[in-house]
């Protein structure tokens, strides 16, 4: 199993909050990675240029991990590909549905403590919680 | 400084924060979501250091009548709790439970090259094609 990292993933969470903050600041935007990415689809005039950047960052910032330290980037589960597929479908859908995800939501909503974020973070955290369980103890722990 | 720029700079400092924090980690995210198994809390950690660091520059931020670089904020007004915004989240947490990945971290991880990601970002991409398909924007 992973070890509790508290101090690593505290710092990676001020430098999320600090992300976050930037955006706003620079641009007004909220960082909500579901809704940058899901605004590109189709792409809006005018309202394109700083979708692709963030994205060309957040592929920039993964870079350097992968090439000095890419134990950071490792799987560690397996999963099958139709798995990987009906996940993806899912995430990609439901957040849009949902109007956000773990950042969107989960970060800046709750920053703002709106209603609909906390209850969106709830949320999602409990059927996680539910799939997590029936993967690993009813089902095996690999799909 | 623009606002092109600036929305780089954060995208980079966003990925560098997931990977640090452990996000990109599909293997800890689960283990996150394993409250009756062998519960690795780090996760929250995550979302508080995130939280209180954005909760404060938010209300430093909001007292200035316009961003630096564009004409206005565009930050949600919605308070109404309806069944697309549950069903929304809870379809997005099975996915979640099952990939151990959410979408930020997909994206981050693409640069690894390996298969599982560009397959899931891949399908993820897709689900969000069809809900724009679904309900025009």
């Amino acid at each position: 199993m992973e070890q509790f990292t508290p101090i690593a993933s505290l710092c990676g969470g001020v430098l999320i909050g600090l992300s976050a903050s930037l955006l706003l600041l620079s641009d007004g935007k909220i960082a909500g990675i579901s809704g940058i990415v899901g605004g590109l689809l189709p792409p809006i005039k005018n309202d394109t240029a700083w979708r692709l950047l963030f994205i060309l960052g957040l592929l920039a910032g993964g870079l350097p991990f992968q090439l000095f330290l890419p134990e950071v980037l490792t799987i560690g589960i397996t999963r099958s590909t139709s798995t990987l597929i009906l996940a993806g479908l899912l995430v990609g859908f439901g957040t849009r549905v949902g109007n956000g995800c773990t950042s969107g939501h989960g970060v800046c909503g709750i920053s703002r403590l709106s209603p609909r974020s906390l209850i969106s973070t709830v949320t999602f955290i409990v059927t996680g919680a539910i799939t997590v369980y029936i993967m690993n103890y009813l089902l095996g722990g690999a799909l | 400084m623009n606002s092109a720029l600036a929305a780089f700079v954060a995208g980079v400092i966003f990925a560098m924060g997931l990977a640090i924090g452990g996000m990109t980690k599909p293997a800890k995210v689960v283990g996150f979501l394993d409250f009756t198994g062998n519960w690795d809390p780090s996760l929250m950690f995550v979302m508080g250091g995130a939280v209180m660091t954005h909760a404060i520059l938010y209300r430093l931020i909001r007292k200035r009548p316009t961003p630096l670089f564009t004409e206005a904020f565009s930050i949600p007004t919605r308070t109404d709790i309806d069944a697309r915004l549950l069903g929304g989240a809870a379809l997005f947490g099975v996915g979640w439970g099952l990939s151990g990945f959410c979408p930020g971290p997909a994206i981050t991880s693409l640069v690894s090259g390996q298969m599982s990601v560009l397959i899931f970002a891949a399908a993820m991409i897709g689900g969000m094609a069809l809900h724009s398909v679904k309900y025009k924007p």
